[in-house]
């Protein structure tokens, strides 16, 4: 019995691979299944917005259908989409990319940063990120068979990424920065300057940056810097962008690569047998929202906007300390006015009040004592869930 | 900055000056100097809640009703208009370009109030050539409101 147990956990343990292993379960699995079984709940645990994609984006794909166009398209992704969407960088960053070479349609961003781990890393290659940052970067980088290595960011420099933090965490075998700003969890945003600081360091010791700048557009109170558009940065950046968040496209998931020929080439041929190409009719909307979507996009930024001073000074009434966040929908604010974790904390304000934060523990170890709060919901909305987080906070602050 | 304010409340007439300062990052105290300014000038004419009647058991009809006016010298339509405009039951009143000169929104207890208003109250107005009166089957949308949203909320509760 022993002997055919052994080979039975021999061959579940072989089943899957290593490099799947690696992969952190998700941190929040009890606080979902939690929080599925209530009702009630005030979520500002979500993570897209609230707007629907605008209409005439919505009837541009819908039309499509109707008329048939529900056969692949080139891998790199219609060249309409490729031609506009160049037009459209070179507009907004300052960036030419060729249409046809230096761009690939994907299937979200999510699909162009594991293109780009891919394409680029080494078994054991050292990527460095952020800590706090997106959970897609870490898996990304080990499924590609690479090493995360994080850089702690605090509430103290506004969980901006020093560049000498940077270089200090710089080894032989580190292949690329990845950045992520503006950032989901912490709704930090780098200012130019920074930015320049690590495109040294960058540029110094010869490394990639893949840049994932989906919250390019959701940016107050400054505009966005593009990394490809820093002085002689374009050919080192892998430039990540989407419609997800700016045009309120979450569900279509569609979004591009902007980079050098050579990247280019070599993600488009993983992209080629893995995915084929992304949905067409999701790049026929994609191609509205570039060509009609501006005015939508502006509306919807000025909402997020409001939304955002009033979750902010509403937290930092609460005693839940927040730095100002500048881009992106969350706020990050600070727990410790209790003495409880993060994940103590968000199971207990579900249970309690039936609010849904996430703890800033499922983004990285520097989350530790904050929770995201996404304000990407109605005002009515966030005004009961800062109603009672107060009475929360007030019955569970340290003395 | 008043077309701020302004949008915030039309939307949900309940944020209070506090909360639009925050928003918008102007002073309380312009918020509400602003506020009042526009309620004396009649910019703002009225706080009021959008309600859908239907859920509720209330006597309601509601009918559109096309004017055709003969002009009056020098005033043109104005004079009409307003004298139509201090009808209870008119709820709203236009002038429009088309086949007809005014759009009337009018609402009664009845199919049989709303013909008894035409026909004795509207067309008995001096000026008054003929009405054509549309009454209202379904609402779909009121106001910028899509009275019936289907499926309540369509996102995950959480996405990392």
């Amino acid at each position: 019995m022993a002997v055919r147990q052994n080979s039975q956990q021999k061959k579940a343990a072989g089943l899957i691979s290593r490099r799947t292993n690696r992969l952190s379960p998700s941190g929040i699995r009890k606080f979902f299944d939690l929080l599925a079984s209530m009702e009630g709940v005030i979520s500002l645990g979500v993570g897209e917005p609230d707007f629907t994609t605008p209409w005439q984006i919505r009837e541009q794909a819908i039309r499509s259908i109707e008329e048939g166009y529900t056969h692949y398209t080139s891998n790199l992704g219609m060249p309409e989409l490729r031609k506009e969407l160049s037009q459209h960088l070179k507009e907004r960053c300052g960036v030419e990319y060729q249409s046809d070479g230096e761009l690939l349609i994907t299937v979200g961003v999510s699909e162009a940063l594991d293109l780009a781990m891919r394409a680029i890393l080494n078994p054991g290659d050292e990527v460095i990120m952020p800590d706090p940052c997106f959970v897609a970067y870490e898996a990304c980088v080990i499924l590609a068979e690479g090493e995360p290595v994080n850089v702690p960011t605090s509430r103290e420099n506004s969980f901006e990424l020093d560049a000498a933090d940077v270089a200090a965490r710089i080894t032989d075998r580190t292949k690329a920065i990845l950045l992520g700003f503006p950032a989901n969890p912490t709704g930090a945003v780098m200012p130019r300057e920074k930015l320049l600081a690590i495109a040294e360091v960058a540029r110094r010791h010869r490394l990639m940056v893949v840049s994932d700048e989906i919250y390019d557009r959701l940016v107050y109170d400054g505009e966005h810097n593009y990394f490809a558009s820093l002085p002689g940065m374009k050919d080192s950046t892998v430039f990540l962008g989407g419609f997800s968040k700016a045009y309120a496209m979450t569900g279509w998931r569609i979004g591009y690569a902007a980079a050098s020929k050579e990247i280019i080439a070599a993600m488009t041929k993983i992209h080629q047998y893995t995915m084929m190409s992304a949905s067409t009719m999701a790049q026929i909307a994609a191609l509205e929202a570039l060509r009609a979507g501006e005015s939508d996009v502006l509306e919807m930024v000025a909402d997020y906007n409001q939304r955002r001073k009033l979750i902010v000074k509403g937290l930092n009434d609460i005693g839940l300390t927040c730095f100002e966040p500048r881009g992106a929908f969350y706020a990050f604010p600070s727990i410790e006015i209790t003495s409880m974790t993060s994940d103590e904390f968000s199971e207990k304000l579900l249970v309690e009040e039936k609010v849904a934060v996430v703890p800033g523990s499922a983004f990285g170890s520097c989350g530790e004592g904050y929770v995201r709060c996404c304000y990407a919901t109605s005002l009515a909305e966030i005004e009961e869930a800062l109603v009672r987080m107060k009475r929360f906070v007030n019955r569970h602050k340290k003395a | 900055m008043i077309n701020k304010v302004l949008k915030i409340l039309e939307n949900d007439a309940r944020v209070s000056p506090r909360q639009i300062a925050t928003m918008t990052g102007i002073s309380p105290a312009e918020v509400a100097r602003l506020i009042k300014q526009a309620e004396a000038d009649r910019t703002i004419l009225k706080y009021k809640t959008l309600i859908n009647w239907d859920k509720v058991e209330d006597e309601q009809v509601w009918a559109l009703i096309e004017v055709k006016v003969t002009p009056e010298p020098e005033v043109g339509f104005d004079s009409i208009a307003e004298r139509i405009a201090h009808l209870p039951q008119v709820r709203s009143v236009y002038l429009a370009s088309g086949t007809y000169d005014l759009l009337l929104v009018v609402v009664d207890k009845s199919e049989h109030d709303i013909a008894d208003f035409v026909s004795q109250k509207l067309s008995h107005l001096e000026g008054i050539q003929g009405t054509v009166t549309h009454f209202v089957l379904k609402r779909y949308k009121e106001d910028g409101e899509v009275l019936d949203k289907g499926a309540g909320e369509k996102r995950q509760p959480v996405v990392l």
